[in-house]
């Protein structure tokens, strides 16, 4: 085992945890600083394969933007309590055992697939980089990126709109 | 890395997404939940981008396949933060009229 | 000179425009027009026919195939028509009495409102086309859409008093008695087309002639048209309808006795006729049946008292001879007696309209009596009816009427005794009703003798015209004993009815014969002159009123037949109808209801169980397609 793979199953165990973490905790804080620990497992991927530019973003916008937003309106509505009523354990798990089976089937499914032979390249590979993919980007995808603005510049209306009182 | 391991990981990853939205009755972690299934996608997106891209080296050194893959993730991720923004406030606004985040408490869907 | 044969199609179809017109124009046309109309397009029918005849006996005859009327795989039905010798001369029958009834129909029918007299004309005119469609039609599917036709026609004239429940429950009685018989013509019509492939006469014929039938499918076939025959002309079982029929104006029922319908089925017969001769089990069949249809109907005859009444049972009587005729192979004598018999009989139910018209809508005849003092021309006319059908020579019904006799001879002497008895009868009741009518004193009402008078001249003049055919019809068949090369019609016929085998007898056998029937009938008219000059009504007893009320066979069929029919009817409609139909229609609504009143608790509004029944299902698309691509 080289470094590279100590640290795939390093980062892939963190992920699976903390995943589960995030939802068997009973506190949505720890909830969501859990699911900050999986977004940083997954970044960590993405730099092993050599996408930096998505790593930072995934970090940027994900870990910080985002889940800095949801900590906030857990706390104002003051919901760090483990105040959430239990659902019946029939439900709970007949929930589990779905997404179990789910599980499984792709697995059984995709187990002999044709893809399975191949493998991702690690480390090396420069099309991660940012100027690559910027280059990309306002060239071939500059369209839907200009429209992606107008899909913030909506949300925004939109989150001010339903948020205002009347 | 074999590209089955990405595959596997992104799956369980997935599933466990899944499980939690099913069994979870707090609107903010069910949303969370889907964040969680978000990003394993994107992550098999960057695994495969990097899979085609290997493969297609072989035939031309100067090749910039796999690119569309990655700006995929990062169009996904703009639209998820949009999504948060407009969802949270929707679970504000749930909150301030039921005072509560309870989602067996959104039943209207039957009338 | 072959047209005439070339547009016969025109006969028909003149009165298929009478009948559009008068039908379509009932609102608008005055009523002189209607009756000319109606009238002048069966004239014009008649006229063709006689042209067409004209050829016909020149030797010509002619089929026309016009279009495929059915067309299916190797099955091909041509709309077509045949003129030959027996067409030829049903069409003169049917067309030259249907005009005189017509004519006779314009004045007797006067008093109705315009629509209706129209409404009348229109049935008359479509009646003729149906029969003219009937004997004309070179196959037997054109044939049963003429068959039909005609009874759809007596159904719609029988009903023609609507507004009357029992007259529209004779219509009924008519068109379900005859529809019996239609399904067994169907039946041997399919069976035709089973073993012949085809039914055009011609082909039919000359399959059977190279005896490519088995003897069973013959018999079966021939058995089947007699049933359809039976209903059609009105023999046992079926023949009820025929006296309730008179439910219709009378002028209808001489159309329908006497020139029309009735004689359908002597005339299918009569047309197998290669047919029943190779059967000699159908043959009997026919004859006995006929037979005993004459004696029957000539008994209950003897005592009805309404003038009708007796006319109709005389006309089942008369078929019935027919039929002994066809059944002892003497096709020439039934057709002949379909022809004198279509002058007496609608000369018989023309002269009783003029009666009852006279009478003022009065049908019993014990309140007439001594009418032949005011109704000059109807009892003079009516007497030679009388004379006619009673068979005294040298009157039509003589001839027609003997050469059954002797048919029936030939073939066995009971046979003989039996059918001259009948013809005895016949005289007998057929003279009461003349003496209880038209002698004695008036037993009416005073309004009734004062409203006494003679019909007007669009009545009489057919009367004359048929009391003149009715005395000279006969001599178209005057039989070898008395003078060579007299029978004219059967030498006609030839070509399509071949001469029926028989032991012939001897010419002074036949004159005995002769003799006997006219020492007899004779005797009969006598005695019933003595019994009933001066009529008195007295009620019947006894074998008299079991007669009055015609042996109880409609009883009889309301009981054995129509009863448990109604009674099954009733239970079909209350219980099966009821409990189980609607049980299995309610059934299915209230499942439904119920069914979906348990899935709507599925849709309980919880998210959380939309999401997992969401992904159970992606679940099971998931594991179909893994196991599918397997």
């Amino acid at each position: 085992m080289n470094v590279t793979q100590i640290l795939f199953w390093f980062l892939s165990v963190l992920a699976l945890f903390s995943a589960l973490m995030v939802i068997t905790s009973k506190n949505p804080v720890h909830s969501v600083l859990w699911l900050i620990a999986t977004f940083f497992a997954i970044s960590g991927h993405y730099i092993m394969l050599n996408a930096q530019f998505l790593a930072i973003v995934n970090i940027i916008v994900y870990a910080g933007a985002i889940m800095v937003l949801f900590l906030f309106v857990i706390m104002l509505m003051n919901l760090n309590k483990s105040i959430e009523p239990q659902k019946s354990k029939w439900l709970k798990l007949a929930g589990a055992v779905a997404g179990g089976c789910l599980l499984l089937v792709f697995v059984a499914a995709l187990k002999d697939s044709e893809v399975h032979l191949q493998s991702a390249e690690v480390n090396t590979g420069d099309i991660g980089l940012i100027s690559n993919l910027g280059k990309a980007l306002f060239s071939t995808y500059v369209v839907p990126f200009e429209i992606s603005s107008i899909l913030f510049l909506s949300a925004m209306v939109g989150a001010v709109v339903i948020g205002k009182k009347e | 890395m074999p590209i089955n391991y990405y595959i596997f990981l992104s799956i369980a990853l997935f599933c466990i997404g899944i499980v939690g939205v099913l069994t979870r009755r707090n609107a903010i972690i069910i949303f969370m939940c889907i964040e969680l299934m978000l990003n394993a996608v994107n992550l098999l997106l960057v695994a495969f981008s990097k899979m085609h891209h290997a493969t297609a080296l072989a035939a031309d050194t100067a090749t910039t396949a796999g690119t569309d893959g990655q700006l995929f993730v990062f169009f996904i991720m703009v639209v998820a933060a949009a999504e948060v923004s407009v969802g949270l406030a929707i679970i504000v606004m749930m909150y301030r009229n039921i005072h509560s985040v309870d989602v067996n408490f959104l039943n209207r869907l039957k009338h | 000179m072959q047209n005439a044969l070339h547009i016969a199609w025109l006969i028909p179809l003149f009165p298929l425009l009478g009948f559009l017109i008068n039908g379509l124009g009932r609102k608008h046309l005055t009523k002189s027009l209607i009756g000319i109309i109606g009238s002048g397009v069966v004239l014009a029918s008649f006229v063709m026919s006689i042209w067409v005849f004209m050829q016909v006996r020149g030797g010509n005859t002619h089929v026309a195939e016009y279009f495929n009327f059915i067309k299916v795989a190797s099955l091909k039905i041509p709309f077509a028509f045949q003129v030959d010798q027996l067409s030829s001369l049903f069409l003169l029958i049917i067309t030259g009495v249907g005009f005189l009834i017509h004519v006779y129909s314009t004045s007797y029918m006067h008093e109705e409102k315009t629509e209706h007299f129209g409404r009348y004309f229109s049935y008359l005119n479509l009646f003729v086309f149906s029969m003219l469609l009937l004997v004309m039609g070179a196959n037997y599917v054109i044939m049963f859409i003429g068959w039909e036709g005609v009874g759809l026609c007596s159904y719609l004239l029988i009903g023609y008093w609507f507004k009357n429940t029992k007259y529209n429950k004779a219509a009924n009685k008519a068109f379900i008695m005859n529809r019996i018989g239609d399904l067994a013509f169907l039946i041997a019509i399919f069976w035709i087309i089973a073993k012949v492939g085809n039914v055009n006469f011609g082909d039919v014929f000359s399959f059977a002639e190279q005896n490519k039938f088995t003897s069973a499918d013959i018999t079966i076939i021939t058995i089947l048209l007699f049933v359809g025959a039976t209903g059609k002309s009105a023999q046992i079982p079926l023949y009820t309808w025929l006296p309730d029929a008179m439910a219709g104006p009378t002028p209808v029922s001489a159309l329908i006795h006497a020139a029309t319908m009735v004689t359908a089925g002597i005339y299918m017969i009569a047309r197998s006729n290669i047919l029943y001769s190779m059967s000699h089990v159908t043959m009997s069949i026919v004859a006995i049946i006929g037979l005993a249809t004459a004696l029957l109907a000539a008994t209950i005859a003897l005592k009805q008292n309404d003038i009708k009444k007796v006319l109709a049972y005389s006309t089942v009587s008369q078929l019935g001879f027919m039929f002994l005729a066809l059944g002892t192979g003497a096709y020439v004598a039934a057709v002949f007696h379909v022809m004198t018999h279509a002058f007496f009989k609608a000369l018989l139910f023309l002269g009783s309209g003029s009666v009852i018209h006279a009478m003022g809508g009065e049908q019993d005849i014990r309140n007439m009596g001594g009418l032949g003092k005011k109704l000059k021309i109807t009892s003079a006319t009516f007497w030679i009816g009388c004379i006619a059908i009673a068979g005294i020579p040298p009157f039509s019904g003589f001839f027609s009427k003997d050469a059954i006799l002797l048919s029936a001879y030939e073939k066995s002497p009971v046979l003989y005794g039996i059918a001259l008895f009948t013809a005895l009868l016949t005289a007998f009741y057929m003279f009461r009703l003349l003496f209880i009518t038209f002698t004695g004193k008036f037993r009416g009402t005073h309004e009734q003798e004062h409203h006494l008078h003679e019909s007007p001249a669009a009545m009489t003049i057919p009367l004359i015209i048929l009391a003149a055919l009715s005395f000279v019809g006969g001599f178209v068949g005057i039989p070898e004993a008395i003078m060579h090369g007299g029978d004219k019609l059967g030498e006609f016929l030839l070509p399509v009815i071949k001469p029926h085998e028989g032991t012939p007898v001897s010419h002074s056998t036949e004159y005995a014969l002769m003799g006997l029937s006219t020492v007899l009938v004779v005797v009969m008219i006598i005695a019933a002159w003595f019994k009933f000059k001066n009529y008195q009504r007295t009620e019947a007893t006894g074998l008299g009123k079991v007669l009055e009320n015609k042996w109880y066979v409609d009883e009889l069929y309301d009981r054995a037949i129509v009863n448990p029919l109604s009674r099954f009817g009733g239970f079909l409609n209350g219980v099966i109808e009821k409990y189980v139909i609607d049980g299995v229609v309610n059934g299915v609504g209230k499942a439904v209801n119920y069914g979906s009143r348990q899935l709507r608790l599925l849709q309980s509004g919880q998210v959380g169980s939309y999401v997992l029944l969401m992904v159970l299902s992606m679940l099971v698309v998931f594991v179909l397609q893994f196991f599918l691509r397997k």
